[in-house]
C-alpha cells in the first residue's frame, strides 16, 4: 500500500487530505468526528475579531438530478468568540497529536496579527492560513480578497506574519483576480511559505422571479456571494496550474482546493502541483465520510500505477501543461461509435448538427433528405447499422461518423450519455509533429482566407 | 479464476439465459450515480450481512470499484454470489428510499455483482491473512454457510478443514439456485476465490458419519478430537414426500432433486414432458414452477391455500407467470393418477383453508409431478457431536449471539440452524460463529 503521509512546508500530516476553512471546521467536536473518520487535518473556520451572520446563507446550483453541482454562500468568518475557538483548537491537538490543525486567520492593523497569530500558535496550532480570499462582506471591510486582490498589501500583511510566525504562513488566495501569479509572486517576496488556493468566486446564484430578489434572499435583498463546489474545480485546477508552472512559485508548496469530492478529483490536483488538498462542499453535501473513498482510492490507484508514496504524484501532470501554440498541429483524433454499445438517442447527431461540424449522419435517409437536414459533404457509404444494445425499438440506427469529415472535436462524446460507446480514436496523419510555434518561426504561420487589408500588411513586411 | 471442480457439459442448465446479466461498466456507472448515498440508509438495515450499500455504490460511482468490492467482501465474503441470488426485493433494494417516492429502487444487486466480479477477475488478492494462529477448525458440509466460514477462518490466521459429502461443493448455491439467477459454474469460480485467500483445505466426496467411519467417511469423534473447533453447515435434507398413493415410481420427482440434475446432470433430457404440475407453495415451488416453464413445459402449481397466503415471494410469482407459469389455488394432491407407469394426472380435491372438501376430487392432467413441499432434516449427524441438540423441527439450536450449540467446541449456520432461508443468511450467521469461535480460540 503506498505511503499517503506528506510533508507540507514542513508540517507532516499522516495524509494529504484536509478539511477547508468552512463550517465543517467550525468547531472542535466537528473537527475531531472528522478526525475519527479519516480526515489528515483541518484549517479552522478562518478566526478574527467576532461578526454577526445573516440568515439564510447559501444558495445552490442543480443540474437536472444533480443536486449542489454548485454552492454559494455569503457567510462571513467564525462568529464564535476568539476565545471559545482557542480553548477548542487546544483540546483537538491534545487529543490527536498527530493530526494536523491550521488556524485561518483574518485581522485588519499589524498589532491585532501580532496578538492573533500568537494566541493561535500558542493553542497548538501547526500552521497558520491567513484568509486573503473571503470576497464577500470580509472584503468590504478591507480584509478578504480586497487584500488578495492588492498583491502590495498582500505582501505586506505576510510579511508581517512571517515576521511574528513560528510555524510555517500559509496564503489563501482569491481566484477573484485576473492574473493568479501577480499575488502568487507577492508571496514568494514575502517569504511566506506556503500558498492554498482557491477561496470562493464571486457569485450570484440566481433570481427570485416572484420577489425580484437575487438569492439566497435575507429579507427582501441580497448580495453577492462566494461560489465553490463541483462547478468550479476546472477554475481551481487552471488557477492551480499557472502557480504550479512558474519558475519561481513553483517552489512553494501549495494546497489545492475548489470542487474536490472524490479520490479522483484529489489526485488530479496533485498531479497538478498540490501537497495537500482541501474540501468544504462535498463534506457539506455528504459528510465526514466521504474521506474513506478518497483515501482508499488514493492508495489503489497509486498502487496501480507503481508510485510508492502520494509525493511521487505531486506535479507529475505539471510539464504536460502547454502553450497553446506548442500544441502538436498533425495530431488527430476523429469520434469511433461503439455498436454494440449505443443506444439510438441521437445527441450525438444533434450536437454534430448544430454545434460543430455536421459529420454525424442518421443512416437510411435519403441524400436529398440528408442534404435538406443540413449536410453539405456526403460520405459514399452510410451503413445502415441497428441498435443492438438491450431492447432497441423497432428501426432504431446507429449513427455513423464521417471521418473524413470529423475534426475530432470530442462533443459528440462529451454529449453522449453511455460512458464508453463514442471513444476519439487516433488517426495517424503521416505528418511529422508541428505547432503554431513552429509555423511562427518557419514563417508559414499564414492560413489562407483572412482580410486582405491583413494579408497586404504580411506581405508587405 | 478458473474453479477446479467443474460441472460436465450438456447441462439442461445452459439453455437458460441470465435475467439479470452483469452490467457494462457504463450501466454500472449509470446506475450507482443514481444513488442517493443516504445516511443511516434502510438498505443496509435490510441486509443480512449489513453491507455498507451506499459507500460501495459511491465507490463505483467515483471509479473505485476495487474499493467498492472491498466494502461489500468485508461484510459478506460470498457478495459476488449474493449479487445475483438474494430475493433484493424483499431485502435492501425492498427498503431502498426511492420505494418511498414511487420509483424504481437502486438495483443494488445488480452493482454488488458487478464491482465484485469485475475487480476478482483483475484484482483476486484482496485480502491478506493474519499471521497464523496455529488452529485449526473442521467444518462439514461445503455449502454458503461453511465456505463463508472457513474464508472469514482463514483472514483471521487459522486453518479450515471443509468436508463435503458430494463430489461438487457449494451445496445449494452450486446445485438449487434458479439458473436463470445464476450457473453452478459462477459459484464454483467464487469457492475457488475463497480457497485462494489459503489456509483453507476442502475435501469433498467425504461424508462425516456417527461413529465408525468407512471409505469415504470421517467419523464425528475423530473432527472433536483433531480440531480445535467444529462448524456444522449440514444444510437441509431430501425433498418431503406427499405420502398419497401413486407417489412412488417414475414420473415423480422432488423439487430440489429435480433442479439439482438440471444444474449438474447432463443426461437429464425431460423427454415426453410436456405438461409438469408443481406441488407446494413456496420459492422451491416457485423456481420449479418458472424453471420448467422456461424449457417449454406447460406448467402449473397446485397450492392448497390461496395465492395471498402463499409463503413464496409475490415478486417470484410474478416473474414465473410472465413465463408461461399458473397457479391453481384450493387444491390438494389426493392421489396420482398412472396409466401402466407413466404418470397421466394428478387427481386433487378443492380445499378450504388446506383442508380438502370431500366429493370435489378432479383430474389435472400431467406427465410430471414435481414435490415442493419442504426438505426434511438432515441433522441427525448433529446428534453424534456430544451435547448438540436439535429442536423439534430438526434445527439445530444454537445461541443466537454466538451460533455455539450444545457442545462448546462446535457451532453451527445456516439452512439447518434457520430452517431454510437465503444464502446471505447462511454467511450472516457464519460470520456470528466465527467471531465467537476466534474470540474461544484465541482466549479472548
Ligand atoms: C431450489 C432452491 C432455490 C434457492 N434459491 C435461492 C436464491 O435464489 N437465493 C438465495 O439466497 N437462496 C436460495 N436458496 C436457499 C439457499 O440455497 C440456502 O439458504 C443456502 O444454500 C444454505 O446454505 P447452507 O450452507 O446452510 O446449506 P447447503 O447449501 O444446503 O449446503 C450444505 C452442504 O452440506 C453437505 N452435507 C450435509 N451433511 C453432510 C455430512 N454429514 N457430511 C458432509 N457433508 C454434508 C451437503 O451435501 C451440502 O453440500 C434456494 C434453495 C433452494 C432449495
Ligand atoms: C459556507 C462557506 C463558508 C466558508 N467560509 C470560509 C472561511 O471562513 N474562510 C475561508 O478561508 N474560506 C471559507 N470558505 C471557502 C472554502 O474554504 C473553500 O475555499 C471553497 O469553498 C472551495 O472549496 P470547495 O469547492 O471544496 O467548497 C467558505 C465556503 C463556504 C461554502
Ligand atoms: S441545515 Fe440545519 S441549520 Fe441549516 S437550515 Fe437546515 S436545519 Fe437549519
Ligand atoms: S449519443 Fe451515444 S448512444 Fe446516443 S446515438 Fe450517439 S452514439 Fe448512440
Ligand atoms: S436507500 Fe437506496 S438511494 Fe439510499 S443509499 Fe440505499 S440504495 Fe442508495
Amino acid at each position: 500500500m503506498a505511503d499517503l503521509s506528506i510533508d507540507f512546508a514542513g508540517i507532516k500530516c499522516p495524509n494529504p487530505f484536509w478539511l477547508a476553512s468552512a463550517p465543517p471546521t467550525n468547531t472542535g467536536d466537528q473537527i475531531m468526528r472528522a478526525f475519527d473518520a479519516g480526515w489528515g487535518g483541518a484549517v479552522w473556520k478562518t478566526l478574527g475579531n467576532p461578526i454577526v451572520n445573516v440568515s439564510s446563507r447559501f444558495g445552490g446550483v442543480d443540474y437536472g438530478n444533480t443536486k449542489l453541482m454548485g454552492l454559494n454562500n455569503i457567510e462571513l468568518i467564525t462568529d464564535r468568540p476568539l476565545e471559545v475557538n482557542l480553548r477548542e483548537i487546544r483540546e483537538v491537538k491534545h487529543r490527536y497529536p498527530k493530526h494536523i490543525v491550521i488556524a485561518s486567520l483574518m485581522v485588519e492593523t499589524k498589532e491585532e496579527w501580532r496578538e492573533i497569530i500568537m494566541k493561535a500558535e500558542d493553542a497548538g496550532a501547526d500552521g497558520l492560513e491567513l484568509n486573503f480570499g473571503c470576497p464577500h462582506g470580509m472584503c468590504e471591510r478591507g480584509m478578504g480578497s480586497a487584500v488578495g486582490n492588492e498583491p502590495q498589501v498582500l505582501e505586506e500583511i505576510a510579511r508581517w506574519a512571517v515576521e511574528f510566525a513560528k510555524t510555517p504562513v500559509i496564503i489563501k488566495l482569491t481566484p477573484n483576480i485576473g492574473d493568479i501569479t501577480e499575488p502568487g509572486e507577492a508571496v514568494l517576496r514575502s517569504g511566506a511559505h506556503a500558498i492554498s488556493l482557491i477561496n470562493t468566486i464571486k457569485s450570484i446564484v440566481g433570481v427570485d422571479l416572484e420577489k425580484m430578489v437575487p438569492l439566497p434572499r435575507v429579507g427582501n435583498a441580497s448580495t453577492n456571494g462566494g461560489y465553490c463546489g463541483p462547478a468550479v474545480k476546472p477554475i481551481a485546477l487552471h488557477l492551480l496550474s499557472q502557480l504550479s508552472r512558474h519558475p519561481q512559485i513553483r517552489k512553494l508548496p501549495i494546497s489545492g482546493i475548489g470542487g474536490i469530492s472524490n479520490w479522483r478529483d484529489a489526485a488530479e490536483f496533485i498531479a497538478l502541483g498540490s501537497t495537500t488538498v482541501q474540501v468544504c462542499t462535498a463534506v457539506m453535501h455528504y459528510g465526514y465520510r466521504i474521506v474513506e473513498d478518497m483515501l482508499e482510492g488514493l492508495s489503489d490507484y497509486l498502487d496501480s500505477q507503481g508510485m510508492k508514496s502520494v509525493s511521487e504524484l505531486v506535479g507529475r501532470a505539471v510539464p504536460a501543461y502547454q502553450e497553446w501554440g506548442d500544441l502538436d498541429l498533425s495530431y488527430r483524433v476523429v469520434a469511433d461509435i461503439s455498436v454494440d454499445k449505443c443506444i439510438g438517442c441521437q445527441l450525438c447527431y444533434v450536437a454534430c448538427m448544430d454545434g460543430a461540424h455536421q459529420c454525424i449522419h442518421l443512416p437510411g435517409k435519403t441524400e436529398a433528405e440528408s442534404r435538406a437536414a443540413g449536410h453539405i459533404h456526403m460520405p459514399k457509404l452510410i451503413p445502415d447499422r441497428a441498435v443492438i444494445s438491450l431492447a432497441a425499438a423497432e428501426g432504431a440506427r446507429v449513427p455513423y461518423v464521417d471521418e473524413d469529415e470529423c475534426i475530432g472535436c470530442n462533443l459528440c462524446a462529451l454529449v453522449c450519455p453511455v460512458q464508453g460507446c463514442i471513444t476519439m480514436k487516433e488517426l495517424p496523419t503521416g505528418k511529422v509533429p508541428e505547432t503554431w510555434n513552429d509555423r511562427v518561426q518557419k514563417g508559414t504561420n499564414i492560413v489562407p482566407g483572412g482580410l486582405d487589408a491583413t494579408a497586404a500588411a504580411r506581405a508587405a513586411t | 479464476m478458473e474453479a477446479k471442480h467443474r460441472l460436465p457439459v450438456g447441462r439442461l442448465e445452459e439453455r437458460f439465459t441470465e435475467k439479470k446479466p452483469l452490467y457494462t461498466p457504463a450501466e454500472a456507472l449509470a446506475e450507482a450515480n443514481r444513488c442517493l448515498y443516504c445516511v443511516d440508509a434502510p438498505c443496509i438495515k435490510a441486509c443480512p450481512t449489513s453491507i455498507d450499500i451506499p459507500t460501495f455504490i459511491r465507490k463505483i460511482a467515483a471509479d473505485s470499484v476495487k474499493g467498492a468490492a472491498r466494502t461489500i467482501l468485508t461484510a459478506n465474503l460470498l457478495g459476488e454470489s449474493c449479487g445475483q441470488v438474494c430475493p433484493v426485493e424483499v431485502l435492501c433494494a425492498g427498503d431502498c428510499v426511492y420505494n418511498e417516492w414511487g420509483r424504481d429502487p437502486i438495483k443494488i444487486g445488480r452493482l454488488q455483482h458487478y464491482a465484485v466480479t469485475e475487480t476478482l477477475k483483475r484484482d483476486p488478492a484482496l485480502f491478506t491473512r493474519k499471521a497464523p494462529t496455529g488452529k485449526k477448525i473442521a467444518l462439514v458440509g461445503a455449502g454458503p454457510a461453511s465456505i463463508a466460514a472457513a474464508g472469514y477462518l482463514a483472514l483471521e490466521g487459522h486453518e479450515a478443514v471443509i468436508f463435503e459429502k458430494k463430489a461438487i461443493p457449494g451445496g445449494l448455491n452450486t446445485l438449487g439456485i434458479a439458473p436463470y439467477k445464476m450457473k453452478g459454474h459462477a459459484a464454483l469460480v467464487e469457492i475457488e476465490w475463497v480457497l485462494s485467500i489459503g489456509g483453507i483445505e476442502l475435501r469433498t466426496g467425504v461424508e462425516v458419519v456417527k461413529g465408525e467411519a468407512g471409505a469415504g467417511q470421517v467419523s464425528s469423534a475423530d473432527l472433536l478430537r483433531e480440531y480445535d473447533a467444529v462448524f456444522l453447515g449440514l444444510g437441509l435434507g431430501p425433498d418431503s414426500n406427499l405420502g398419497i398413493p401413486g407417489e412412488d415410481g417414475a414420473g415423480v420427482v422432488g423439487a430440489v432433486h429435480l433442479i439439482e440434475r438440471i444444474k449438474s446432470h447432463p443426461g437429464l433430457q425431460l423427454e415426453g414432458v410436456s405438461r409438469a404440475i408443481v406441488v407446494g407453495g413456496g420459492n422451491t415451488a416457485l423456481d420449479a414452477l418458472h424453471e420448467l416453464s422456461l424449457l417449454g413445459v406447460a406448467t402449473s402449481m397446485v397450492y392448497r391455500r390461496t395465492e395471498a397466503q402463499m409463503t413464496g415471494y409475490v415478486h417470484e410469482l410474478a416473474a414465473a407467470r410472465l413465463d408461461g407459469g399458473t397457479l391453481v389455488e384450493n387444491r390438494v394432491p389426493v392421489s396420482v393418477v398412472r396409466d401402466g407407469d407413466r404418470v397421466i394426472a394428478l387427481r386433487v380435491a378443492e380445499s378450504r383453508d388446506g383442508k380438502a372438501i370431500a366429493g370435489t376430487e378432479s383430474d389435472l392432467p400431467a406427465d410430471l409431478i414435481v414435490v415442493a413441499i419442504g426438505q426434511s432434516r438432515a441433522t441427525q449427524i448433529a446428534l453424534a457431536f456430544d451435547g448438540v441438540v436439535v429442536d423439534p423441527k430438526g434445527r439445530v439450536v444454537v445461541d443466537a449471539a454466538t451460533h455455539r450449540t450444545g457442545n462448546a467446541k462446535v457451532y453451527s449456520g445456516g439452512d439447518c440452524v434457520n430452517g431454510g432461508k437465503e444464502v446471505v443468511n447462511a454467511v450472516a450467521e457464519a460470520k456470528i460463529a466465527v467471531r465467537a469461535m476466534h474470540a474461544q480460540m484465541m482466549g479472548a
